[in-house]
């Protein structure tokens, strides 16, 4: 069973953390803390498996992870889960990702928390895998995003409205950001456009 | 085109992120979401009604500032009422915020289990599975009982979606760990397995995980999915990854499903049915030779999939452990990956190979690999390796390769990581312990570990080495000569101290004949070091010290002058002054004889489990731990486990208890004394009644006489003249009551004639943890033999238990004591002169040789010993009489120690043949 599903930035900032098990905010944030401490001091040539820290560990866990340009993605595993299989699902998942932003990068996870949640949503249920096939995760969110648009069609036609017009400033606002070091590459994928 | 478009987010969230990320300080991002927490408190307190969208911008929000590690304390009712709008995107912002921030037992779960059963009932599969992810995701209790009988008829439902079984599939199994007591079985369970035939692979993947847990709690009902998984799996092997479509990934056909089936196959045996096995067995060979097989794909994902599956099989291989070629073939393959270039495989490699190196088919094929693990030991970069090879090591080892790995250890421990550096301790203790045949390596090893790795060696390990050293007299003086010469280090390690305090004042007077190490320059040894240790340690010392008075007298002066000083008698440690006043009088006041009784050797342990090993077990929990002693797993792998982890805590509770009789935290000072003294009195015993045990008491009169799980005997006796009395003392050592106690003495029919005991009744009911007691009058009507029987009867739990000890009344028990000169000692002797009444025994030293200890002991057996009678100073003669009720039989003893050659010649003359006989053999088993 997967326990927790962190994802944070090289200097620990977090971007989406997912905990299958309860925790209080206090514990949750020292988790991702001990977490960031563990697998940031790594080299980036050692295995991507480790033992877990104090606050998930417990014997029988461990920590999966994988290091995209600025971002960490951490998954904390009992020994249900096979190691590869996840490390697999984890490249699946940044692959999803990549398809549904279109070239992801570290503000879509920042301004989109709530999609890249729904595409979690698709993967991993209460800690259990629940696809791992690309093409059915992406129908899915399609549907969602479908779903979505025709209610704003219909319902939210006055709020977009507003939206639409308060966006027109919108263009300067991506430039507060130094887009330049965020954008994430993936390696060893072939190009998704 | 991208399936989330970027521009149609909320704009006000946008702006909201953007302002925090601009914040220049932690105060300033503070400030602004403080700022923002009272905007939307207003809003959701306003009058106005917030419509769908503002409601879900400003939990998207709420979510935000949670994920930056801030409280969230309101917005709870807000996102339960957008559960029951009915517009999607409404919704699932209502479903995120709960499975984010709601915890299991917040009072809102009765409104959105409200939600969610509308949501279930909806025929709306989009809505479907929002409720069952909630369901999952959240996980309470209340939650079950509220759906766990809804969740299988929708599994097995005829018309429900592809999408939702598998959510439901999840769901059921999410539910079935937290409250595995709720999950019904029932006619439901046969049509899961039928999953397995399902056409969407995600619902055969889902439904795997499913009947792979479920089956753990009973196997039964799920024994028919073995051959549906081995044909899934054969199918999915022998396939060409094409015909898998979107389940193929890297090239690889469905991986994760191949792994989930290989899992749910590791919950049974080997399949009885021949075709069937066979036909597994065609797979896994299939599998490890697509491994030799030119990769399709240079794609690190591709061989990552396909080592995947590989792994999982030969995890199957070695829980089925049948299969000898299987297993040699699996460990070579472990073998390559041992030294293959990417840093994962090697790690995953070391750890299956650590489960495989306790098959018996494939420990030696394991074995030859000896020379990479060590290796990887040294050279690998990452730590993570490093612990896996520690690990496997520790499982290859055996008697043929011990000194070897625990040299190797030793030396990797100097460098080692400080976070694996207690576990390797650990281990390499447990490992010098069992597979020790010379104790003297034993010794020096754990030495080394002390010197080493001080700080890492908890106080099992050095507790442990004490046990040892004391229980086997072949390795005492070795130890004591060794931890002399290690203490003479400038600097050594607060726990040598401790084992060297500990073992000098048990064994110092074996090297004190070497003037290098004669016992001033051993106290002086310690008490160097005493100003820098910490209290425990010192309290330590000082007991070492007041054995060192009864060990050699010749410094009694030195220590007494040490005990008598201020920073002793007025030490600020009530621990320390207390100990140092009360040593100091003992001293004082005691005769030699007292003291050499109350200061007494320790006694042996009792042999049990190793604490060292209870707490490696509880550390690291058994299932990466290898049992050395019976590999054999279980068939349900990780049930096992569990069942594994809870007993290697109770054994560790449980010993914790008991590790060693020495009181050495400050914090227990109420027992004060209680450390040094309680040897003698509270000398925990062996499980079985041995003849052995009984001889303990020949010489003393208290002591645990008997001891197993459940219950303690404890002894306290006083003879006088012919008449003694017992004092039995039934400890119940569980929390749940003895019923229908009885215990009574039998006697053989000669013995009747003999011995008279008189018992008294004791109460039929023991309760769990108090102690009972029972007074036994015995008289001597004539001297014996033979030895009663103490027979005791109760009901634990239901069964009954019988126990049967022999009491140690022995003859000696009657002696008088008898004090005289020697010319009326000479007199006697010459007088008891016919053959038969004198009884001669030479026989080789069983324990050491010390003179104190000798004289401890006849003085224990009962007679008095007499001074300047021999003219040999080191032999011993003695002199008492045996009360019985008829006759008293006057007896003289001499003992004569040869230390060169390690004998004794014992020589008893007593007026009476069978008396002479019978004391003869209960004293030359003493020595």
């Amino acid at each position: 069973m997967i326990k927790a599903i962190l994802i944070f930035n090289n200097h620990g900032k977090p971007r989406l953390s997912k905990f299958y098990e309860h925790y209080n905010e206090d514990t949750e944030q020292q988790i991702i803390r001990e977490t960031f401490h563990l697998v940031s001091k790594r080299d980036e040539n050692v295995c991507n498996f480790l033992e877990g820290g104090m606050l998930i560990g417990g014997s029988d866990y461990k920590l999966i992870y994988r290091h995209y340009a600025t971002l960490y993605f951490v998954f904390c595993v009992d020994s249900s889960e096979s190691e590869l299989g996840i490390l697999d699902l984890i490249q699946v998942f940044v692959e999803t990702l990549d398809k549904c932003f279109e070239n992801v990068c570290e503000l879509d996870l920042i301004f989109h928390v709530d999609k890249v949640h729904h595409i979690l949503a698709e993967m991993v249920m209460g800690g259990m895998v629940l696809e791992t096939n690309m093409n059915e995760i992406i129908t899915q969110v399609d549907t969602q995003n479908k779903m979505e648009k025709s209610e704003a069609g219909i319902a939210g036609a006055p709020a977009r409205a507003v939206s639409a017009v308060k966006n027109m400033n919108l263009p300067e606002m991506p430039r507060n950001i130094n887009i330049g070091d965020i954008s994430i590459k993936v390696p060893n994928l072939p190009s998704f456009k | 085109m991208p399936a989330v478009s970027k521009g149609d987010g909320m704009r006000g969230l946008a702006v909201f992120i953007s302002d925090i990320r601009n914040c220049k300080s932690k105060e300033a991002e503070v400030k602004r979401i403080n700022k923002e927490l009272a905007n939307i408190r207003s809003k959701f307190k306003g009058d106005k009604a917030l419509d769908g969208y503002s409601k879900k911008k400003y939990v998207c929000k709420l979510l935000f500032i949670f994920l930056l590690g801030h409280d969230i304390d309101f917005g709870h009712m807000e996102a339960v009422n957008l559960l029951s709008s009915n517009k999607y995107t409404e919704k699932q912002i209502g479903y995120l915020f709960i499975s984010v921030l709601v915890n299991s037992n917040s009072d809102l779960i009765r409104l959105i289990n409200n939600a969610i059963r509308n949501d279930l009932a909806s025929r709306n599969p989009t809505f479907m599975n929002l409720a069952l992810h909630c369901i999952a995701n959240v996980g309470s209790r209340e939650m079950a009982e509220a759906f766990v009988s809804e969740i299988p008829r929708i599994l097995v439902a005829g018309d429900t979606m592809d999408s939702v079984k598998q959510s439901a599939a999840l769901c059921l199994l999410r539910l079935n760990r937290t409250c595995p007591d709720l999950v019904p079985m029932g006619e439901w369970t046969a049509r899961v397995v039928h999953l397995l035939n399902d056409q969407h692979l995600g619902v055969v993947t889902a439904a795997t995980s499913l009947i792979a847990t479920l089956a753990q709690k009973s196997p039964d009902d799920f024994k028919t999915s073995v051959s549906l998984a081995v044909a899934r799996l054969s199918r999915i092997v022998t396939s060409a990854a094409i015909d898998l479509q979107d389940y193929t990934y890297y090239f690889v056909a469905a991986p994760w499903l191949s792994v989930k089936l290989l899992r749910l196959l590791q919950c049974y045996p080997p399949p009885e049915d021949a075709a069937l096995r066979s036909r597994l067995t065609e797979c896994l060979e299939t599998i490890l030779s697509k491994a030799q097989e030119p990769p399709k794909s240079k794609k690190v994902q591709h061989s990552n999939a396909k080592n995947a599956v590989l792994f999982e099989a030969i995890t199957l291989i070695i829980h089925h452990d049948n299969e000898p070629n299987l297993l040699v073939r699996a460990c070579n393959q472990l073998g390559q990956f041992l030294q293959h270039r990417e840093t994962n495989l090697r790690y995953l490699a070391l750890e299956s190979m650590c489960t495989l190196a306790s098959s018996e088919f494939s420990h030696e094929a394991v074995k030859t690999h000896i020379e990479t693990v060590i290796n990887a030991l040294k050279t690998e970069r990452d730590v993570s390796v490093r612990q896996r090879a520690v690990d496997l090591l520790y499982a290859m080892c055996d008697r043929s390769n011990a000194k070897q790995i625990v040299a190797e250890m030793l030396s990797y421990l100097e460098t080692a990581d400080y976070s694996i550096r207690e576990e390797i301790v650990l281990k390499v203790a447990i490992l010098a312990e069992k597979y020790a045949v010379d104790y003297t390596w034993y010794v020096d090893t754990i030495l080394n570990l002390i010197r080493i790795a001080g700080d890492y060696v908890s106080e099992e390990v050095w507790y442990r080495v004490i046990q040892i050293v004391i229980n086997r007299d072949d390795v005492q003086g070795y130890a004591a000569k060794t931890v002399f010469e290690a203490l003479q280090a400038p600097a050594c390690h607060e726990n040598l101290v401790k084992v060297g305090g500990y073992i000098l004042g048990e064994f110092g007077n074996l090297i004190a004949g070497d003037p290098r190490s004669s016992p001033l320059v051993q106290f002086s040894l310690l008490h160097s070091k005493f100003h820098l240790c910490s209290v425990p340690t010192r309290a330590l010392l000082l007991s070492a010290y007041i054995k060192f008075i009864n060990l050699f007298p010749e410094v009694k002066g030195t220590i007494q002058d040490v005990l008598r000083s201020d920073s002793q008698l007025r030490n600020a440690d009530v621990e320390l002054q207390q100990r140092a006043v009360e040593y100091l009088r003992l001293s004082c006041i005691a005769s030699t004889d007292i003291l050499a009784t109350v200061l007494e050797e320790m006694p042996p342990f009792p042999e049990k489990e190793s604490s060292i090993l209870a707490k490696l077990k509880k550390k690291k929990g058994s299932s990466k731990l290898p049992d050395l002693n019976d590999a054999r797993r279980n068939i349900n792998g990780s049930t096992n486990h569990t069942e594994d982890t809870e007993t290697a805590e109770k054994v560790s509770t449980h010993s914790f208890t008991d590790k060693l009789n020495v009181n050495s935290t400050p914090s227990t000072g109420a027992s004060l004394l209680v450390d040094v003294f309680s040897d003698v009195s509270n000398t925990p015993a062996p499980n079985d009644v041995s003849e052995e045990h009984f001889l303990r008491f020949v010489c003393k009169n208290n002591g645990v006489i008997f001891e197993n799980q459940l219950l303690q005997i404890g002894l306290k006796s006083e003879y006088r003249q012919n008449l003694g009395r017992m004092y039995v003392f039934y400890g119940n050592k569980t929390s749940t009551q003895f019923l229908s106690f009885s215990s009574s003495v039998s006697s053989n029919d000669l013995l009747q004639t003999q011995l008279n005991i008189h018992t008294k009744t004791v109460d039929p009911v023991i309760d769990g943890g108090a102690q009972v007691q029972q007074i036994l009058n015995i008289e001597c009507l004539s001297d014996f033999s033979d030895a009663p029987v103490l027979h005791i009867q109760f009901r634990y739990g239901g069964a009954l238990q019988n126990i049967a000890v022999k009491l140690p009344v022995m003859l000696n028990k009657f002696f008088q004591p008898t004090e005289m000169t020697s010319q009326d000692f000479f007199q006697r002797w010459k007088q008891l002169g016919a053959p038969q009444q004198e009884v001669q025994k030479i026989f080789k030293a069983q324990h050491q040789m010390d003179s104190d200890v000798a004289k401890a002991k006849l003085l224990g057996f009962g007679v008095a010993l007499l001074d300047g009678v021999d003219p040999n100073p080191a032999n011993f003669v003695g002199a008492g009489i045996i009360h019985s009720k008829t006759t008293q039989v006057g007896c003289l003893i001499r003992l004569e120690p040869n230390t060169q050659a390690q004998m004794y010649r014992l020589t008893l003359r007593t007026s009476k043949d069978s008396v002479s006989q019978r004391l003869c053999e209960l004293l030359s088993e003493q020595f």
